[in-house]
């Protein structure tokens, strides 16, 4: 079975954003890089199918050369190779995911696995935009995969708010991967070691013969407001209670 | 001259942090109380390589750098010095002794589990009349037609425990300072382990005391040349000074973040206590201490990775970094006050665990003894 997993760099969760008035990006200098949470997921279930049927489990990353980290870690962790789609240009989900189906189609795949959002612009579009590209089924958000690779069936369960449902569906496919799937491993140090003699292709963006031009632009960032101070109040509990239904009533508004 | 890490080793770095702020950190504190040894911890690091990493591929090793390894056993020692002292000892004094003179045969069959992480290795060279003085070696070896009859007792041994083997050092002979090492399994009849001693810190690591009696060992379970253990051990403590002043470096890290954090929370006089310039001068000085101390491990690494002579330099930043961990432990204390000497903060162990950095592998005392000697300083013959 060969799964293409696709994985997207990201600044650190723990990174504190800066931007300067204007700007239409956030700072990057000296920001901590890491492979999307949620990717690690992705990443995760396709090493687990690939130890239960075999074959080969390829990278696929999209970005600049930074981005050769966050594939080598992914390759640590214990998949085969990788393709990096090359690009020092700001593009958005649909541009991504033209160029991603692109490579996949040249690669050929049974499954198609990445997370179901990237925790940088948490558009939650790739995955889904791939599969459309690619006219194949997909799976969102799901926590729970089973994969018979005789049948070339797939039994999914996804998260719903409050509920979940169970999809089934044929192979080839793409799932998106939710927190809850599975644990991601640590890549044993030998691993780590030997990541660095696995294939990397590197591919120009402007070579794959894809239309780049973004439907999304990004005219400013702003960063949220400053929560203000919290209110304590003080006095008997009696005079309390009464100014807080007062000013949740009056002020926040939510009784 | 570059002072950048290379991309595996900031990798290796980076997963040994994870693994020590998931895995390790939950429970440090629990362990501490009720000095309770986790090998289910040590299995854990042996089966994700942490054990190999300057070891070759051939024994089931990483062949990573000796830098790699010094960052790994910060990192783990940030966390919990007391299994950052499991995991210098085991790799540094239980592993390294077979790694550089075992044969083929006593790699295969030993080091190889030991960086596996199936079992541990110890190191049994302090007696209760051998410490610093390591030439008054007391454990005897009489060579019979087969092999080595072994008696003896030894103290302190870190991991002995868990082992699968004991590397023990012994006198060969009456009347000559001849000391040889051999390797001794567990369960071999007449060999008795016993953990037990009450710590004041390092708590939750495995410290044993050993007895030898009439223990047998085949011949060819003697490492390296018969009469020349004193000399191979000195090489081997010399490898472990850094691993020592790794593990010191991590525990003074700690002190720093745990300082830096109150700080900027606890509030005196209308005012976070990280704005008195009382409170900044300990930290800035804590915070430089622990940059030299991390600058002078990470270079006696850098020249052991090299092949160059590097005992003079493993033992300043041994010396230099347990110092600093002493100094940033009890400045940490200081700086959280009344809080600090509760249990309910992590400051107070940092100060009890780093004591023990002066005195292990080499008391501060005898690393300035070293590093005279290697100035070309005699002493009293």
């Amino acid at each position: 079975m060969k799964i293409l997993v696709l994985v997207k760099q990201v600044p650190d969760t723990a990174t504190k954003i800066r931007l300067n008035p204007g700007d239409t990006a956030i700072q990057t200098d000296g920001i901590k890089w890491v492979i999307n949470p949620y990717d690690e997921f992705a990443i995760e279930e396709c090493l687990r199918l690939k130890e239960k049927a075999g074959g080969e489990v390829v990278v696929l990353s999209l970005g600049p050369s930074r981005v050769e980290e966050a594939i080598r870690q992914a390759l640590a962790m214990g998949a085969d190779r990788a393709i990096h789609v090359m690009t020092d240009a700001v593009i958005d989900s649909q541009v991504a995911a033209r160029a991603l189906a692109k490579v996949a189609q040249e690669e050929g795949y049974d499954l198609i696995v990445t997370g179901k959002q990237a925790v940088d612009d948490d558009q939650a579009q790739v995955g889904a935009l791939v599969a459309v590209e690619l006219g194949l089924p997909q799976v969102t958000v799901v926590i729970e995969l089973n994969v018979d690779v005789e049948s070339r069936r797939i039994r999914a369960e996804r998260e719903l708010e409050g509920a979940s449902e169970i999809v089934e569906l044929p192979m080839p496919a793409v799932i998106t991967a939710q927190r809850g799937l599975n644990e991601p491993r640590y890549p044993t140090l030998p691993n780590i070691m030997k990541a660095k003699k696995k294939e990397v292709k590197s591919v120009p963006l402007d070579s794959l013969g894809v239309d780049t031009t973004p439907w999304v632009r990004v005219e400013e960032l702003t960063l949220p407001p400053e929560r203000p101070a919290a209110k304590i109040l003080t006095g008997e509990p009696e005079e309390a209670a009464k100014e807080l239904a007062r000013l949740l009533h009056e002020e926040a508004k939510v009784i | 001259m570059n002072f950048d890490l290379t991309p595996d080793e900031v990798m290796i770095r980076q997963t040994v942090r994870d693994f020590a702020e998931n895995v390790v950190a939950p429970g440090a504190k629990d362990r501490d109380e009720k000095s309770e040894f986790s090998f289910d911890l040590m299995r854990q690091m042996g089966e994700l390589g942490f054990f190999g990493i300057p070891f070759s591929e051939e024994w089931g090793g990483s062949g990573g750098t000796t830098v790699s390894y010094a960052l790994a056993v910060e990192e783990i020692s940030r966390i919990d010095a007391s299994l950052g002292l499991g995991f210098a000892a085991h790799v540094s004094l239980g592993c390294s002794p077979l790694n550089l003179f075992g044969t083929d045969a006593q790699k295969h069959e030993y080091l190889t589990r030991a960086i596996a992480g199936t079992y541990l290795a110890a190191f049994g060279l302090t007696e209760p009349g051998a410490g610093s003085d390591a030439g008054g070696t007391a454990t005897f070896a009489e060579r019979t037609s087969d092999g080595w009859v072994i008696s003896g007792e030894k103290c302190y041994i870190t991991n002995a425990g868990h082992a699968g083997y004991i590397v023990a050092t012994a006198r060969t002979s009456r009347e000559h300072r001849r000391i040889s090492a051999f390797i001794v399994p567990e369960g071999t009849a007449g060999l008795s382990v016993r953990c037990a001693y009450n710590k004041l810190g390092m708590r939750s690591s495995e410290t044993c005391e050993i007895h030898f009696d009439q223990v047998h060992v085949p011949a060819d379970h003697l490492l390296g040349e018969e009469g020349k253990g004193l000399h191979q051990f000195l090489d081997i403590l010399d490898g472990g000074r850094i691993s020592i002043g790794a593990l010191s470096v991590g525990v003074a890290q700690a002190a720093l973040d745990a300082s830096i954090d109150y700080a900027t929370q606890r509030r005196q006089f209308g005012r976070t206590i990280g704005q008195f310039q009382a409170i900044q001068f300990k930290i800035a000085d804590m915070a430089m201490e622990v940059e030299m101390a991390r600058t002078m491990v990470l270079k006696a690494a850098w020249l052991k990775d090299q092949h160059r002579p590097y005992a003079k330099e493993a033992a300043m930043a041994k010396l230099f970094a347990s110092e600093a961990a002493m100094r940033a432990s009890n400045q940490a204390v200081q700086i959280y006050g009344g809080a600090g000497y509760m249990k309910d903060y992590p400051v107070e162990r940092y100060l009890r665990d780093a004591k023990l950095l002066e005195i292990g592998e080499g008391t501060s005392e005898i690393q300035r003894l070293v590093i005279a000697r290697q100035l070309g300083l005699e002493g009293d013959r």
